[in-house]
Formats: structure tokens, C-alpha cells, sequence
């Protein structure tokens, strides 16, 4: 099993970089039990001693406020590794000993990575290690992360400090919160109340501190306790409130950072520059987040960043769709045709290909943003744009995933929904992942190309220029309405640190890429896979016997009948599909979307679009008796649609609308409930998108169809 | 010396922390980011659209939104 040490740490100090370091690329990425978190894992070995390493997510402290948080010391209180090791950054020492203190007030052994000692050093900081060491009596090893430099130091530090236990830090709180300290210590101790887990001062801290995980325990093992410390607490609050108008977990956190700047005067840092002097990465932001030069390079980033995605992908994606087609090629010719051929053909490896399809997409995507964040320009982006975003319960760094999405057209919502996980705020989030999907992406053009050249081929720019606008505010207002309905409550803190500048290393880049794509082709490539089969089997059963076959006559609604009628020959594909699952929802939707000026075939077209959104071009197509109908070359289709009864500019918008809208693709989906960490989200957006889109589409339809009459 | 909001602070004057008055969730982040009393500060600079702010603050930069910084009281220099 060897040693288990955690890994934790700020962001941006450098723990990423130690975890990479130290593991090389024998790591493994899963979550935390029950929540979205990410939790690395990796083994590394240092002469004769084995590590087993865990990387506990970035945080500032250890407050119950952020799952990130509380999964970091419910890890260390569940799992006791042997050492918690801490690193630090040394160039900003002060601010990241603020969360030492509180491991070390959780009784965990901790050994100090103090990372960064070349840049500390440029920046006229001095660190007299053995004194920072003995002062907060725990090992403190000086390294370079970045370069491996005190890598096997830190090792043989944790081998040989693993064993021993230290005794916990108490800080003097000042004597109204001591007083009240050792009060409850005594009545937690004699009653073991939650004792077997933490040390009763801790848990009396966390009364203190009005921790709300640690309140909910107290409540459920002993009420009676729960309610006497809850008072104690109260008397507190209310007797610091009136004499000193301040508060206990307010004084509680001036008291840790008194306690640090104390240890670090007695001569463990000296600054032989002022600390708050500007440096290089000031220069840097003085341009980059200038008034009106820091807007302009933000599109421009933005602009390169999507090229890089999307124009560099499409090599490697037509790879992928080359060898599917070979593939389908292949199987073609081997089976004769029939049931198996069209599963195998149309359900599996369709449905691989389009999972599988992405990847390059994802790879540069993630590659692209991970460049972006480990230099820093992803925090000044976020600084930038917060204050329009915020307006509708967003944060300035949900930009990211709406411009991947397609927020400039073209992008994926698959990458863009990923793309969301450089959001912190778990409530921004949400809403960032539910409104991504209304951008345009690459699959949507076809159909909006089809349609604006059939019905406003005179205006096609401004068209497009239109469904991008109206893609834009109607996510930045449903947002909103999400973050004032469903995902209600205040904004979470903005509070952001801008990291220095950093050149970010290529392995770390490359680990980072590499670990986000294979998440994504192991997690989704299987739900995927199934779902793919279930939309096949519903456009191909039950299917038409060979008698019906030889006379295409669908069993006998009304409508089919009038239809039939109409149709001066019937196209065999056209009434298998109609004969279909698919087809019968798309006939029996029939009543309802005829508001928004949807025929039958328009509905399956859109219940196919639900695989993928250009496959409302191609089952356009059969619906319409044309066979195969090439999704970028839709001319024919073009023509029919313009001659075919009830289709006209309002119809065409009105199905524009619907599409910009309605249900995520599938694949979508699954990404969305992946990355909410719940199936209930992936159902809510499939649901509420296509409500809404029948809403839009519906109120477009009657209000034109009245006013042009 | 007169104590005002960090809201109101230019571009690159610097004070000192004097107190801070948000409670619950946010007087937590702020207190767990450094912003606590006695510290120097400096203000970094703005956003385009004047919010949020960054400032300095024990030679690291952290940025706010205007409805934080007015919980935040500096006593100027």
C-alpha cells in the first residue's frame, strides 16, 4: 500500500505541478464519492519507500462554504492519510499559511512543500527555513515544482516524519473566545461529543464559526450538546457584537493571520523590496486589462482560441470521419442487407463515430483553455467581463464555455458544456451549463444554411447576424431566469486572485489534456453508445412487412390517409420512417406543433435532430421522399421545401427559432448531467429547452401569421 | 486620517485595512483571501466597465466586485 500522503494546498502555488512531479504519469483521475470534485490520485516511489499519493482539490481554507472545502477535510478526517502535505508558495507566503494553520489546528501531521523559492528569491524575499520550521514545529523542505528541484527532499522528509505525531496548534483567540474555547472543550471532551473523528477544540472552533456541516453533525448525535454550544456560541456573538462590533468567525481568521505575521517577523521573512511594488505581471496587466486595448485583445485571444479549436481540429475529425466511413464501407459489403446491417451501420458505428468524432475537438479545446488558465489570462478575462455577466446571475469567466459552445457560430456545446469547469461558483455554473447549448454550434448551421437559403437567400448575412443576436440574449435571459427561479440565491463571492504570468510547463499541459479528453471518451462514450442504438431502433421500429412494403399504405390515422392522398408516389424510406416510432410521435406532435407551423415531417426531422442537430437536414430529406440528402449540400431539399405546402419565410424562422432553442443533441446531454452531477439536470434541459422552444416558436409563428394577414 | 469604502479608493492609492463588515459567506472569503485588518493595501487598477477592482495586497493581486469592496473600510494615507 505504501505511505498515503495528500496533497493539498492554494490554487495557483504550484500543487498541479508537485502532483505531475511527483507522479508522473502514473495517475488516475476519478471524483469524490457523491459529488462533482475531481480527485487525483497516482503512486510515485523514492528509494525504498512507496507513495500513494492523493491530490486534494485548491482551497483557500477550510470552511464549510465550498464542496471543494469540505471534501478536502472530510478526506483527511475519513481517510487519515499518514501526512498532509502542504504546499506553499513561497513568493506569497503569508496569505498561504493562513490554511497551514488550519490543518494544523485539525491535529494532522503536515510537512511543508515550499514551492516557488526561485521566484520568491527574484523578488527580494528571504526565507529562513530552519526557523519557519521550528517555530510552527513541522519539516518545511524548499523546492522547485516547476523543474522537479527538492522533489526527492520532499520524499524522504515524509518518509521519515509519516510516522510521527504532532501535537495540534492552539492559537490564542484573545481571552473573550478562549474563555469560551476551553468552557466548551471541556463539556465536548467529557461528553465525547464528536470526538471520534475531531479534537474538541476544533469542534468547538467550528461552533464558533458557525460551520454548517459541523452544526448539522452536532444536531444529529446530540441535540442537547448541539443546543448548549449553539448558545455559547450566541452569548459570544452577541457580547463581541455589542463591545468590540465585531464578530467570532471574523476574529477567529484576524487572530490567524495575527498569529502568522507574528511568526513571520520574528526573522523568518525579510523583504528587501516592498512587497506591494509593481511587478513585471503588473506592467503586463496594465495593457491587458487596459479600458479599451484590454477589450480588443480579449476578441482577439477569443478569435484565436476558436480557430485553434475549430480550424486545426478539422484535420484530425476528418480522420475520424474517414475511417467511420471505411468502416461503415466495410460492414456494408460483409453484411447482406437487412435488421443487423442497419444496427450495426446506423446505430453502432454511428453512433461511435459520433462520440468518438469529438475527440479532436475536446483535445484542442481543453488544450487551448488549459494554456489559457495556467498562464493566467483566463482569471483577467473573468476580471473583464464579470460586470455583464453578473447582470444575469452568470460570472465573467462563463464567457469561456458560451464562446466554445458557439457563441461565436460554429463551436460545439459538448466542448463548451466542459469548458465550464474553470467556474468556481457552483450556482453560476449551473447556469452556465444549462444555457451554453442555445449557441450556435457547427451542427446547427446546416439546418439554419437550408432554410435561410430557401426562403431569405436575398438577405443571408443578416440573417445569420439575427439568429446569432437572438441566440446570445435569449441564453443571457434565460440565465437569469434560472438564476431567479430554479437556481435562485445571491451570487456566490467574486473575491478572485490574479495569478503572476506564468509560461505553463508542456508536460503539464499536456497531462491536463490528455486526462479531460479520456474522462470524456470514457464517460460519455458508453451512455452514448446506448442511447445512440435506442434513437435507432426508434426511427426503425416497428418496421413495415414486406405486403405494406409493396403498398406503402401506414396503418390508417385520418391524416395518414390525406397524406397519402397527396403524395402522388410514395418513397418507400419515407413511409418506413413515418411507420416508425419516431414517425408516430411525429404525427401525433402534429396538432400541437402545427401552432408553430411544424408538419409531421418537421418533427421527425426534429426528433432526429435530438442524435445530432444536422440530422434534421438529412431526415428532412427522407420525410420528404428525396433519399439521402448530404447534409452540407442540401440544394435539392432547398428547392422542395419552397414548393411544399405550408412552408414559407415565417415557417422557416419559426423552425429557426425552434432549433436555436430546443433540446440539447444527446451527446450534449450526457456531458450536461455529467458535469451537473446529476441525470435530473440533463432531463431539465432536455425538457425545459424544448418547452421554451415550442413557446418562442409558437408566439413567432401566431404573431407573424397575424400581422402579415 | 478619515476612513472611507475601498469602493471609493483610486487607481493606485494605497491605505490601510481598518476593518471589514460583512458576516456569513462573504466575510469569510474576504478574511480567508487576506483582507484582514492591518494589511496594506494598494489599488491595482479597474475593470472596463469600472467593476470589479484588483488591488495588492501582501504582494499578490485580488480582484472584488464594487458591492464586496463596500464592505471593506481602508484608512487611507
Amino acid at each position: 500500500m505504501g505511505i498515503a500522503i495528500a496533497l493539498a494546498g492554494n490554487p495557483n502555488s504550484g500543487k498541479t505541478t508537485l502532483f505531475n512531479v511527483l507522479t508522473g504519469a502514473r495517475q488516475h483521475v476519478g471524483n469524490y464519492p457523491g459529488v462533482t470534485v475531481e480527485k487525483k490520485q497516482g503512486r510515485c516511489v523514492s528509494g525504498i519507500d512507496e507513495f500513494h499519493v492523493v491530490d486534494l482539490p485548491g482551497t483557500y481554507s477550510l470552511s464549510a462554504y465550498s464542496l471543494e472545502e469540505v471534501v478536502a477535510r472530510d478526506f483527511i478526517v475519513k481517510e487519515q492519510p499518514a501526512m498532509v502535505v502542504n504546499i506553499v508558495d513561497a513568493s506569497n507566503l503569508e496569505r498561504n499559511l493562513y490554511l497551514t494553520l488550519q490543518f494544523m489546528e485539525m491535529g494532522i501531521s503536515v510537512c511543508i512543500a515550499l514551492n516557488m523559492m526561485d521566484v520568491a528569491k527574484k523578488r527580494g524575499i528571504d526565507i529562513d527555513i530552519a526557523k519557519l520550521s521550528s517555530l510552527l514545529r513541522l519539516p518545511v523542505v524548499p523546492m522547485v515544482a516547476r523543474t522537479g528541484k527538492g522533489r526527492d527532499d520532499l520524499l524522504k522528509t515524509v518518509a521519515d516524519h509519516a510516522k510521527t505525531r504532532t501535537k495540534s496548534l492552539k492559537i490564542s483567540y484573545g481571552r473573550d473566545i478562549d474563555e469560551a474555547l476551553d468552557e466548551m472543550v471541556e463539556k465536548i471532551s467529557s461528553e465525547h461529543f464528536l470526538t471520534d473523528r475531531y479534537l474538541p477544540r476544533w469542534v468547538a472552533l467550528k461552533y464558533l464559526e458557525n460551520d454548517v456541516q459541523i452544526l448539522e453533525m452536532g444536531k444529529e448525535q446530540n441535540p442537547q450538546m448541539d443546543a448548549w454550544l449553539s448558545s455559547v456560541a450566541r452569548k459570544l456573538t452577541h457580547h463581541l457584537d455589542t463591545t468590540l462590533d465585531t464578530h467570532p468567525e471574523g476574529m477567529i481568521a484576524d487572530q490567524r493571520y495575527g498569529f502568522i505575521t507574528s511568526i513571520l517577523k520574528q526573522g523568518v521573512m525579510t523583504c528587501t523590496r516592498n512587497k506591494n511594488r509593481i511587478e513585471t505581471s503588473d506592467k503586463i496587466d496594465k495593457i491587458v486589462t487596459h479600458r479599451f486595448l484590454g477589450p480588443m485583445l480579449m476578441v482577439a485571444v477569443l478569435m484565436g482560441l476558436y480557430q485553434f479549436t475549430f480550424t486545426y481540429s478539422a484535420v484530425p475529425v476528418g480522420w475520424c470521419e474517414d475511417f467511420f466511413g471505411w468502416l461503415a464501407g466495410r460492414v456494408d459489403g460483409l453484411l447482406s442487407d437487412g435488421l443487423l446491417k442497419s444496427l450495426v451501420i446506423s446505430g453502432i458505428i454511428d453512433g461511435v463515430g459520433g462520440v468518438l468524432g469529438f475527440v479532436p475537438l475536446i483535445l484542442f479545446m481543453f488544450l487551448g483553455i488549459s494554456f489559457l488558465e495556467d498562464t493566467g489570462y483566463l482569471a483577467r478575462m473573468a476580471f473583464m467581463l464579470d460586470r455583464i455577466f453578473r447582470l444575469f446571475g452568470l460570472h465573467g469567466a462563463s464567457v469561456m464555455a458560451f464562446i466554445v459552445s458557439g457563441g461565436i457560430a460554429g463551436g460545439c456545446a459538448v466542448p463548451g458544456v466542459m469548458a465550464a469547469r474553470t467556474l468556481k461558483s457552483p450556482k453560476e455554473r449551473l447556469a452556465t451549463l444549462l444555457t451554453v447549448p442555445f449557441m450556435n454550434c457547427g451542427a446547427k448551421l446546416p439546418v439554419y444554411a437550408l432554410l435561410v437559403a430557401a426562403f431569405f437567400s436575398e438577405n443571408q448575412a443578416r440573417v445569420m447576424f439575427i439568429i446569432t443576436l437572438i441566440s446570445w440574449v435569449g441564453a443571457l435571459l434565460v440565465a437569469k431566469l434560472l438564476r431567479s427561479t430554479v437556481i435562485q440565491g445571491p451570487a456566490t463571492p467574486f473575491v478572485m486572485e490574479l495569478p503572476p504570468y506564468r509560461l505553463p510547463t508542456f508536460k503539464g499541459l499536456a497531462i491536463h489534456t490528455w486526462e479531460r479528453t479520456w474522462q470524456y471518451i470514457k464517460k460519455a462514450g458508453t451512455v452514448i453508445l446506448g442511447i445512440s442504438i435506442i434513437l435507432w431502433a426508434m426511427m426503425t421500429f416497428p418496421r413495415l412487412d414486406t405486403a405494406t412494403m409493396a403498398d406503402p399504405a401506414p396503418a390508417g390515422t385520418q391524416q395518414a390517409a390525406a397524406w397519402q392522398t397527396g403524395e402522388e408516389q410514395v418513397d418507400p424510406a419515407a413511409a418506413a420512417l413515418r411507420h416508425s416510432i419516431a414517425g408516430r410521435m411525429g404525427t401525433a406532435l402534429e396538432p400541437v406543433t402545427r401552432l408553430a407551423g411544424f408538419d409531421w415531417q418537421t418533427n421527425i426531422a426534429l426528433v432526429g435532430g435530438f442524435a445530432a442537430k444536422e440530422v434534421v437536414v438529412s431526415t428532412l430529406g427522407t420525410a420528404y421522399s428525396l433519399g439521402n440528402v448530404d447534409p452540407e449540400d442540401a440544394g435539392s431539399l432547398s428547392e422542395r421545401l419552397q414548393s411544399a405546402p405550408g412552408w414559407g419565410p415565417i415557417t422557416a424562422f419559426s423552425l429557426i427559432l425552434f432549433t436555436i432553442f430546443y433540446s440539447p443533441c444527446f451527446v450534449a446531454v450526457v456531458c450536461i448531467a455529467k458535469e451537473a452531477g446529476s441525470w435530473k439536470w440533463g432531463v431539465f434541459s432536455m425538457a425545459f429547452n424544448t418547452l421554451l422552444a415550442l413557446g418562442v416558436s409558437i408566439a413567432f409563428f401566431q404573431t407573424a401569421t397575424w400581422v402579415m394577414s | 486620517m478619515p476612513y472611507i469604502q475601498l469602493r471609493q479608493m483610486q487607481v493606485d492609492q494605497t491605505g490601510t485595512i481598518a476593518g471589514i463588515k460583512a458576516r456569513g459567506e462573504l466575510g469569510t472569503r474576504l478574511r480567508d483571501m487576506g483582507l484582514v485588518p492591518g494589511k496594506e493595501i494598494r489599488i491595482q487598477g479597474k475593470a472596463p466597465l469600472y467593476d470589479p477592482v484588483s488591488l495588492r495586497i501582501m504582494g499578490f493581486t485580488l480582484t472584488l466586485r464594487n458591492n464586496e469592496a463596500d464592505h471593506i473600510l481602508v484608512e487611507v494615507n
